[in-house]
């Protein structure tokens, strides 16, 4: 029965469909222009959700940076207090020898909480002073120091000297800290506040282009803080990992493009690869933590560490680069060459790696800069030790630029969060600086054949 | 004498080598190459790596082994009560090795101690004249050898050749080592940790607080290792993170692929490459300054209570980095559609739109599912955004407005610091590294199988 019923509908439904066919469409009809009308509006609508998808990740990109450049340029510029500071003789060198050991050790923080006093005579509690110092960094004695040793002439005599102020301080004169707050949510009493209203009147707060950054390690202090030890750090790990991944990803790709037989081995190496590319970073470190530290017993925190783990990971990525690169290379060119006697190994080195050279340039930059920018596995093989000294070898407790960007990321201070964005902005232009060669070195060498 | 010293003088070493190796194959011919097997500069090469090679594998193999046989010598004189417990021994070393580098002044030990760091310091500093000596003993033995070889009728350039192919399958073979390597050593510690904790209950237990006590007598001293709040976390973040990047980056590519100018290409799509570029822990930094806090005051003023480490922030920053991903795969997939495809639909009097509706996108869907594949297994493995934006507390949760934590930072909390090695805290982060690699292994198969499929059906 239901056989029945449903052969019925469907004839039902042949005819419907027969007796449309031989009648023809009316183009003109209403109808239709209200279908092609639904349509191209949803043409426009589809084209526009595609358009608005790439508006949304490019605004992404600009909140991103906006974000970044808003909080971090102000950090390329510290502010400094003029304050005049008494050299006096008998605390710097009391009995004249003129001596460098004797005016090193001299206790130059004094003198300058002996200015800080003098120009603030009316300050007296215990706590009101402990502010009042805080006005100047703990680092401008070391400063005023070098200035004495310099020029021994200065002692005895009272001079007006520039000195980099507290994080503090630098903040409130950066704006960071509103003087409209109530004063128990922000960071600096009116008292102190008041003391910056009359430096500033004088003209004694200034913001000087802040060199400390570019040239200092680590510190505690945020305005002390610099990024020198992180860079030098970055660099010891990337030279590690370019001496290893280069070659041995160049050998790797060549034997894999121009020698391997298709056999088993061949086919376990190629999965390996692909599937390494996958593998996340931190399963690397993983990996690091184990072997180099665990098993080998490499120093900790050591660059040395670092670069051998990068280099792991960068491998797969200069592999597949340089194999495109060689396998970009016509045919033709090693037919010639084996046809002028050459061996096989000889039209690889004399011939195909010149030739493709500038593609596994291209692919070993693209890596190195994913190395450069690399945090995790760092993390897991203790880079991120708090390290002052400007590391001198690649056997040296570092850390690393995005390691530094991490530390200081979770900072408290306020004053780490400018240094944090600045700090990303130099990795950020180290990166733009890495691309922009490879993309150089693609144009220029780039090659139809 | 550092090593970057020691390499340097093989350097000079092979340099040299090469030098007098080519200069005695010009001398034996007479004056005519031609009575030489091979050209000069082979028997230079010969000589070169049989000087370079057996030095530069002396030097690998001695720093894999100097530290661990150190170890060894010194803790075999030490006195039993401080070799019977681990956490003591790894103590006593800490200072030994800090007295040896000279930085112990201030550490109060006993006088065995100190004395160990000195006998420390001694062996290292044996070790490494040691090595020096050995591998210049190996590296002249080595010249001595093969330079006494060189002969007009010797086959320089094949032996040379032959040794070459060696060493290019051996930096091949370095991408099997490392798995390998990835698989023992995550293995090994896991094995640890299994034997510690059941692994029933790693991986089906509720609750995760990774907390052994110093000393036995400790209150709650067993900790608890079940990591289902990890797992779900970590797929609440995925989540939110493809809800952002997968219908961006398909839209973009669909764009980009179909509508775009190649003006507006040439400058969209590196734009958009650019995303892919940024450093994940610029990304960390931005969604726990920026976008955390602008979520929680929105979500403040609508009467939302969004925790300052929301999932939702982590996730939506991962989203975006992982558009780029997203969309060149999917370009790259929806490219290789043929034209015949496209010339069928519009001849019928498609519309642009419905023929990429209709037309492209089945046609490209398993090479898109494969695509959004390899962005899953990369967001799960995803690090350093969610461990500055993410939170630490093991909740189990699906609301993005509370703070979950996932795998890889409990791996990371787990790992930096202090690391005892016979804990099951330390050990659990192995456990979960082994976890997080053969899931993001399994997809990355599973997603490569997909799209090779895909590619053959239109090759």
């Amino acid at each position: 029965m239901t056989d029945m019923a449903s052969l019925m509908e469907d004839r039902a439904a042949a005819k419907v469909i027969s007796d449309n066919l031989h009648k023809p469409v009316d183009w003109d009809s209403p109808k239709i222009a209200r279908n092609i009308k639904k349509r191209y509006a949803a043409e426009r609508r589809f084209k526009m959700y595609g358009l608005s998808a790439i508006a949304l990740a490019l605004l992404a990109l600009f909140v991103l940076a906006g974000s970044i450049g808003s909080k971090g340029y102000t950090a390329f510029f510290q502010t400094y207090v003029q304050l005049e500071v008494t050299f006096d003789a008998a605390e710097i060198d009391p009995d004249g020898t003129g001596d460098p050991a004797v005016i090193g050790k001299a206790n130059f923080d004094g003198l300058i909480k002996q200015a800080l006093r003098d120009r603030f005579p009316d300050v007296t509690s215990r706590q009101a002073k402990r502010d009042l110092y805080a006005i100047v960094s703990g680092g401008a004695s070391y400063d005023l120091r070098e200035r004495v040793m310099e020029n021994p002439g200065l002692i005895g005599q009272t001079r007006k000297v520039w000195l980099i102020s507290g994080d503090d301080f630098d903040m409130l004169n950066k704006g960071y800290i509103s003087a409209d707050v109530d004063e128990g949510s922000r960071r600096l009493n009116d008292e102190e506040i008041a003391w910056y209203d009359s430096l500033k009147s004088d003209g004694a707060v200034e913001k000087q282009f802040h060199t400390r950054f570019f040239t200092n390690g680590d510190s505690r202090e945020p305005e002390l803080a610099g990024i020198w030890g992180a860079a030098v750090g970055s660099l010891y790990t990337l030279m590690v990992t370019l001496a290893l991944s280069f070659p041995i990803g160049v050998f790797a790709a060549v034997y894999l493009e121009e020698f391997a037989p298709k056999n088993r081995f061949t086919t376990i190496v190629e999965v390996n690869i692909n599937n390494l590319a996958a593998v996340p970073s931190i399963v690397f470190g993983l990996l690091g933590l184990e072997v180099y530290l665990n098993v080998m017993h490499l120093p900790r925190s050591a660059p040395v560490v670092g670069g051998l783990t990068l280099a792991l990971m960068t491998l797969p990525t200069i592999i597949i680069a340089s194999r495109a690169a060689i396998k970009a290379v016509p045919p033709s060119i090693r037919q010639a060459a084996l046809g002028l006697g050459a061996s096989p190994v000889q039209t690889v080195t004399h011939h195909v790696l010149p030739l493709a050279m500038p593609g596994i340039l291209t692919g070993t930059i693209i890596g190195m800069a994913q190395a450069l920018g690399e945090t995790a596995p760092l993390l897991m093989i203790g880079m991120v030790a708090f390290i002052v000294d400007i590391p001198g070898g690649a056997l040296d407790p570092a850390t690393v630029l995005p390691v530094q960007i991490y530390l200081w990321a979770d900072s408290p201070e306020r004053a780490f969060v400018e240094k944090t964005s600045a700090a990303i902005m130099v990795l950020l232009a180290f990166l733009v600086l890495m691309n922009g060669f490879a993309v150089y070195l693609r144009k220029k060498f780039e090659r139809k054949w | 004498m550092s090593l970057s010293f020691l390499l340097l003088a093989v350097a000079a070493l092979c340099a040299l080598s090469f030098y007098f190796g080519r200069q005695r194959a010009i001398a034996l011919s007479g004056g005519r190459y031609s009575n030489l097997h091979s050209l000069p500069a082979h028997y230079g090469m010969y000589v070169a790596l049989w000087c370079g090679l057996p030095a530069l594998l002396l030097v690998v193999v001695w720093y894999v082994f100097q530290g661990s046989i150190i170890e060894a010598m010194i803790v075999s004189d030490l006195p039993a009560e401080i070799t019977s417990n681990t956490g003591q021994l790894s103590l006593a070393l800490n200072s030994i090795s800090l007295i040896a580098e000279g930085n112990g002044q201030h550490l109060s030990v006993s006088p065995e101690i100190i004395d160990a760091g000195r006998r420390l310091a001694n062996l290292q500093t044996i070790a490494n004249a040691a090595l020096v000596v050995v591998m210049l003993a190996v590296a002249t033995t080595g010249i001595a050898l093969s330079y006494r070889k060189i002969d007009p009728d010797m086959r320089a350039r094949n032996n040379v050749e032959r040794i070459s192919r060696w060493i290019m399958i051996t930096c091949s073979a370095i991408a099997i080592l490392s798995t390998v390597g990835i698989v023992f050593s995550l293995m090994f510690e896991a094995i640890h940790f299994f034997s510690k904790v059941s692994p029933l209950e790693f991986l089906f237990g509720l609750e995760w607080s990774p907390q052994t006590a110093i000393r036995a007598d400790q209150v709650a001293s067993d900790g608890a290792f079940g990591a289902i709040p990890l797992f779900v976390g970590t797929l609440l973040i995925t989540l939110i993170a493809m809800a952002v990047a997968v219908p961006v980056g398909l839209f973009s590519a669909i764009y980009m692929g179909e509508y775009a100018s190649s003006k507006f290409r040439a400058v969209a799509k590196p734009a958009l490459e650019i995303l892919a570029g940024v450093p994940t822990v610029v990304y960390g930094f931005f969604a726990a300054l920026t976008v955390a806090p602008f979520l929680r005051d929105n979500g403040a003023i609508l009467g939302l209570d969004v925790s300052s480490e929301s999932a939702l922030a982590a996730g939506l920053v991962m989203g975006v980095m992982i558009i780029p991903f997203v969309s060149s795969l999917s370009d790259d997939v929806m490219s290789q559609v043929p034209q015949s495809l496209r010339d069928g639909s519009y001849g019928l009097g498609a519309t642009k739109s419905e023929t990429i509706r209709h037309v492209i996108f089945p046609a490209a869907l398993p090479g898109i599912v494969g695509a959004v594949l390899l962005a899953v297994s990369r967001a799960i493995g995803e690090t350093m955004i969610v461990v500055m934006a993410a939170g630490l507390a093991a909740n189990m949760t699906v609301n993005p407005l509370q703070a979950v934590t996932t795998v890889t930072v409990q791996i990371v909390t787990l790992l930096v610091g202090d690391q005892e090695f016979d804990s099951a805290k330390t050990l659990s982060a192995f456990a979960l590294g082994l976890v997080l690699f053969l899931v993001t292994l399994g997809l990355n198969v599973f997603a490569l199988k997909v799209v090779q499929k895909y590619r053959e059906k239109y090759d």
